[in-house]
């Protein structure tokens, strides 16, 4: 019901724009996450701020579609463009509210693996952390995404590139990182949050999604909302009209959505 | 040191095999493609490559086998994600790589620009980067007693730094977001520019507050219009973004690399040449102009 509509990637655009809180300074990555920034800052989220690694800063969308976070469209009209020591001194003193990641591979405690990963018994080169591992560790809280594919959750990553919650610990405390860790996880098929102890849980999932479907692509038995305390597991609410049309404005072609 | 103005095969030739090399310093704007591409006709190898997200350049250097260690935290094509030549050859143990974070590179090179054996981080800590690394260390922070990590400075034996503009003396204009440009520049032993365009002195010197390279720093300058193609360059193209969808379906197999770099590399004499290769429309659409400013005295 709901692709007729809309895409699964149009969808995690909107979700992950819901994420940012007016008055945030958001660190932009690559890919859905510039989309979802400009989403955030059209509609709920007028007074968010985008720092970008490249040392680009915005509180505007860019005029134009952004392939990369340096594409002149979002150099044009920047509030600032520095470099990366500036820009990471930033999210090093604690001043980034939220982060975005994404990965190849996933665990229970939201540790992610943009490195390395292995098919059968072949090791696939993956191509690495860039500015990931900084954000996972010191944005006061991090929103990750990535296809709801069962390859992709595991009981244990194979390589830490971004740190989520430590296992064998109750939080981040023994952690020098000023971060306080992944606060959701958006799939293509569902929203999850992390426990107290740093464990993930669903939390909503999408239109035209089955929970049993969504929690049978885990290895591990995943907790819910009502496992957790918080409630029932609910519907992710839909992109409204507004959005969706920012988002096709954004993206065009459909590059990135 | 003096900067001279040489031509562009000229000046890479003072490149030696087994050289380190930081480049791609900007991410994704202004990436020296056409120094890179110049060290591939030379066939200058042994290179040890520098750089935080280093965009297609690593995988074409490594695809003509210029590399044989990276030091980097992300290497890919930025359109699509993977580089296959990077990935082939770190699979088959064709190249050394050191895992970086972006904060981890550019704090390895501010170190060395700042003549220091290392910088601390409250980052890494907690990953595989710090903990499948011997490169990093651990240490208490004297002062409050935090663990910390110590990231070891890197002093390159070269830094290559596409820019709008330089002087013939070898003083440098460039605008946009800068990357780790300033820590590369500074912690290089030499510098290679190449710029859109060579201007005379009174053009830079009426802006020094746009000086981002200084001549003391620098070994060669270069004109080189369109440099910095496929990447963009802010105030002359736009990033050509079909060139690296291309780049992506023509270099899966080796066999695909080779015979897109015959084309685009091996197969043009220089810039010029390549740049009738180029059919995509990257001219800039919004022509905005900085306000004046005004020193005086």
């Amino acid at each position: 019901m709901a692709s007729s509509e809309y895409t699964d990637r149009e969808l995690m655009v909107t979700t992950a724009a819901r994420e940012i809180e007016d008055g945030d300074t958001a660190f932009v990555g690559m890919r859905l996450p510039l989309i979802a920034f400009q989403v955030a800052v059209s509609t709920h989220a007028p007074n968010a701020l985008a720092v970008y690694e490249s040392g680009v800063v915005r509180d505007s969308p860019a005029d134009g579609f952004i392939h990369t976070m340096c594409d002149l469209p979002n150099l044009d009209r920047a509030v600032s463009t520095t470099g990366m020591v500036d820009i990471m001194s930033r999210l090093q003193r604690g001043d980034i509210d939220v982060g975005f990641l994404g990965g190849a591979e996933i665990d229970r405690y939201g540790n992610l693996n943009t490195t390395r990963v292995t098919a059968g018994d072949r090791e696939i080169r993956l191509p690495g952390s860039g500015g990931a591992c900084d954000i996972a560790c010191m944005a006061d809280r991090t929103v990750l995404l990535m296809p709801h594919e069962p390859r992709r959750f595991a009981e244990s990553v194979e390589y830490v590139t971004s740190p989520g919650y430590p296992a064998d610990d109750d939080g981040r405390d023994d952690r020098p990182a000023p971060g306080g860790g992944p606060s959701a996880l958006v799939t293509s098929k569902a929203t999850f949050g992390f426990d107290d102890s740093g464990e993930l849980y669903l939390r909503s999932v999408h239109p035209g999604s089955e929970i049993e479907d969504v929690l049978a692509a885990f290895p591990w038995d995943v907790q819910t909302a009502d496992d957790v305390g918080d409630g029932a597991v609910e519907t992710t609410p839909e992109p409204t009209a507004e959005e969706l049309d920012l988002v096709r404005t954004f993206d065009p072609d459909g590059f990135w959505t | 040191m003096v900067a001279s103005t040489e031509s562009l095969d000229v000046a890479v030739s003072h490149i030696d095999p087994g050289s380190s090399i930081a480049v791609g310093l900007a991410l994704e704007h202004a990436i020296p493609f056409a120094a890179g591409h110049e060290l591939l006709r030379r066939g200058i190898d042994d290179l040890t490559l520098i750089g935080p997200i280093s965009d297609l350049l690593f995988d074409q250097l490594i695809g003509g086998g210029a590399a044989s260690e990276i030091r980097a935290a992300w290497v890919g094509n930025v359109s699509t994600g993977t580089g296959y030549r990077f990935r082939e050859a770190v699979e088959g143990g064709e190249i050394a790589v050191e895992d970086h974070s972006n904060f981890s590179i550019a704090l390895a090179l501010q170190a060395g620009a700042m003549g220091v054996p290392y910088l601390p981080t409250r980052s890494l800590l907690g990953s595989d980067i710090f903990e499948r690394s011997e490169l990093f260390v651990e240490a208490t922070d004297p002062f409050e007693g935090d663990r910390i990590a110590l990231v070891p400075a890197i002093e390159p034996d070269w830094a290559i730094v596409h820019a709008q503009r330089a002087s013939p003396r070898g003083d440098v204009h460039l605008w946009g977001n800068t990357g780790i440009v300033g820590p590369a520049v500074g912690a290089a032993e030499n510098v290679l520019v190449t710029a859109e365009e060579i201007v005379e002195p009174d053009v830079i010197e009426s802006d020094p507050s746009r000086v981002a390279i200084t001549r003391e720093q620098v070994a060669s300058v270069v004109e080189c219009p369109f440099g910095a193609h496929p990447s963009p360059v802010a105030g002359y193209y736009n990033r050509d973004n079909e060139y690296y969808l291309r780049y992506d379906r023509r270099t899966e197999s080796r066999s695909g690399f080779e015979e897109w770099a015959d084309e685009w590399v091996y197969g043009v004499a220089d810039r010029e040449e390549y740049a009738t290769l180029v059919d995509a429309d990257l001219e800039i659409t919004e022509p905005t102009i900085a306000a004046e400013v005004q020193y005086g005295q």
